[in-house]
């Protein structure tokens, strides 16, 4: 058996960590998505050789921090407010590459104005929309993408339809808008959904060099602390539950 | 020659925004302030200047493209009046907490709530005070004039890079609206790539090779560092203190009665001056230019010299807070001022001082 040290030579090598994904450790609970979508985006702009004209606007959630992880400039918003961030970077630098990253609660509720406008205006920006139906860095309450029935802190019996309202399908409306050029749903629970989600933000981030309009990748998350669950389950009850309401793949592509 | 135009308040402030070389205002139309936008539109500086004019979808839209622009290291302004400017409260202690740069004019109008679109002077506590949540203050300058309404917009600008800081210009619907001469500032281009990069080192323009990356943020979850960084924020607030306080004294030699008032009161009491002195009252006036900072050290003296001092301003009598607090007892101080829309005149400012101060 060959040791160690040979195995581990230049071309013997088929993964590297990219550079942009920086070595701090992760917040992020065990099972988390967000660590995925981080890398991924890191890898893209890394392969896309964009690191040094690209701007991130970080939210308010768990992804607060996300400017830790990702070795480009960024600019942390308040809660709602990355597509106004976003808009204003991107007119007033036209040649730099602008993306939010926002979760459910920052994106669909208190930020809906903000997004809907952005996409409206066709901002030549890329918004990552992190949707795993829970507040989790509040501890859990329920979210505007929280699925019927589905405990939370704040609905702790359910998310009560009559009560609460159905859960906002904000992908599928945002995809009416003529200002979104690609609006596209998926997942980082299986190796095959990672390389698809990579593919969509590689293409997200090339529709803003090709000055298309706005691109919108939603990635149906885990969180499980929140859903209080093991890593395992969350992406069995994710499939089961999630993805059935909030059917991946492509919504829009022109 | 430079140019000697009439225009309104409004308009001047535009004007001003596109010569002084600002890169972007994203604002909300709302009275009575609303020329602001529509002159920069009609002038589309986009294609002289470069710069960038946006209608956002509301006020909270327009601070926060404000806070995306200023975190970029550009010159960027908004501009609202009293309830659009309370929506922009939570963008203001943003852009105070992260040290970034902007001008924010507001054209005060009535309140509280919707209120009157007739103009007011009661949103000086919003303004001076913070008017978001955590201790922070905006830098504060309040025009007197259409003139004035054109000069301060360099000069708010000026400030807000020097101290990285919010900068309002606190004007009100008479200053906003009526109209006046107004000699305009040479164009001056707008600053290049190059220089943000070289002069503004804080600012997200690009991770280049070997540098850091920069972060424009808020959020200091530690409460250590978040006290530390109050106690930085405090230190400039006192350097702000220290060396940028504006004001003008009006007749103050042999006064022995004093107007403390600002923006359009301060228009008002220049009349009243004349009116008290024909009375045989001698009368003068302490403009604060900059309402915060505050003009502390110079009423402290007038407080030697003068019998009292009246707040005229058009507000159930806010100002008067800092003015008692400056002169810490030493003379009376009062307030006068009519509110909710409604413009006090000169003749009743003169009535105020002789009921108020003077005595029967």
């Amino acid at each position: 058996m060959a040791d160690t040290y040979t195995i581990i030579s230049p071309e013997n090598l088929v993964y590297k960590k990219t550079d942009l994904l920086l070595d701090n450790v992760m917040h992020y609970c065990p099972g988390c998505s967000h660590g995925t979508v981080h890398k991924l985006i890191a890898e893209v702009i890394d392969e896309m050789g964009i690191q040094e004209s690209t701007i991130g606007i970080a939210p308010v959630g768990c992804s607060v921090l996300a400017y830790n992880y990702i070795d480009i400039d960024w600019q942390e918003a308040a809660h709602g407010r990355a597509p106004a961030l976003a808009t204003a970077v991107k007119r007033l630098m036209p040649d730099k590459i602008v993306f939010s990253y926002q979760g459910d609660g920052d994106l669909a509720a208190i930020g809906t104005a903000e997004t809907i406008h952005a996409c409206n205006r066709g901002e030549n920006i890329v918004m990552v929309f992190i949707n795993n139906g829970i507040y989790g860095m509040t501890g859990g309450q329920m979210a505007p993408t929280t699925l019927p029935g589905m405990p939370a802190s704040t609905c702790p019996t359910g998310r009560d339809v009559k009560r609460d309202g159905n859960p906002l399908k904000i992908t599928e409306l945002l995809a009416q808008l003529p200002g979104t050029c690609f609006v596209t749903r998926h997942s980082v629970h299986t190796p095959g959904n990672v390389r698809k989600t990579k593919k969509a933000l590689r293409k997200a981030f090339e529709n803003q060099l090709a000055n298309k309009g706005t691109s919108l990748v939603e990635v149906v998350s885990t969180c499980s602390s929140g859903w209080k669950m093991t890593p395992v389950q969350s992406n069995k009850w994710m499939e089961e539950n999630m993805l059935p309401y909030y059917p991946l793949g492509d919504i829009k592509d022109e | 020659m430079r140019e000697l135009k009439l225009m309104k308040g409004n308009e001047a402030i535009a004007q001003a925004a596109i010569r002084c070389g600002a890169d972007g205002y994203f604002g909300y139309p709302i009275t009575p302030q609303s020329e602001i936008m529509e002159t920069l539109m009609a002038e589309a500086p986009w294609d002289t200047t470069g710069m960038v004019v946006l209608q956002a979808e509301s006020e909270i839209a327009s601070i926060n493209m404000v806070y995306g622009g200023a975190g970029c290291g550009k010159k960027v302004m908004t501009s609202s009046s009293s309830p659009g400017i309370s929506l922009m409260q939570e963008g203001l202690t943003y852009l105070a907490g992260s040290e970034l740069p902007c001008v924010v004019v507001n054209v005060v109008r009535g309140g509280p709530g919707l209120g009157t679109i007739q103009p007011a002077q009661s949103d000086y506590f919003q303004a001076v005070k913070g008017g978001g949540h955590g201790d922070y203050k905006l830098i504060t300058l309040a025009p007197a004039s259409v003139q004035e309404m054109a000069d301060f917009v360099e000069i708010a600008f000026d400030l807000a890079f020097k101290y990285r800081n919010p900068a309002m210009i606190l004007s009100d619907g008479v200053i906003g609206q009526m109209m006046e001469k107004v000699e305009l500032a040479e164009q001056k281009p707008r600053w290049t790539m190059e220089y943000i990069e070289k002069n503004h080192t804080w600012a997200t323009t690009g991770k280049k090779k070997g540098q850091e990356r920069r972060v424009i943020t808020s959020v200091q979850l530690e409460s250590s560092v978040q006290e530390e960084f109050n106690f930085k924020l405090q230190a400039k607030y006192r350097e702000i203190e220290k060396n940028e306080v504006l004001y003008e004294k009006i007749m103050c030699d042999d006064a022995e009665y004093l107007f403390v008032a600002y923006g359009s009161s301060a228009r008002i009491c220049q009349k009243a001056i004349e009116i008290a002195r024909s009375k045989g009252i001698k009368a003068g006036m302490l403009r604060p230019i900059t309402l915060y900072p505050f003009p502390i050290q110079q009423l402290q003296e007038l407080a030697k010299q003068v019998k009292g001092m009246l707040s005229v301003e058009m507000s159930a009598g806010q100002m008067v807070e800092d003015v008692r607090l400056a002169v810490n007892g030493k003379v009376p101080v009062e307030h006068y001022g009519r509110f909710g829309g409604t413009i006090h005149s000169p003749n009743e400012v003169v009535e105020a001082l002789e009921q108020k101060l003077i005595g029967g």
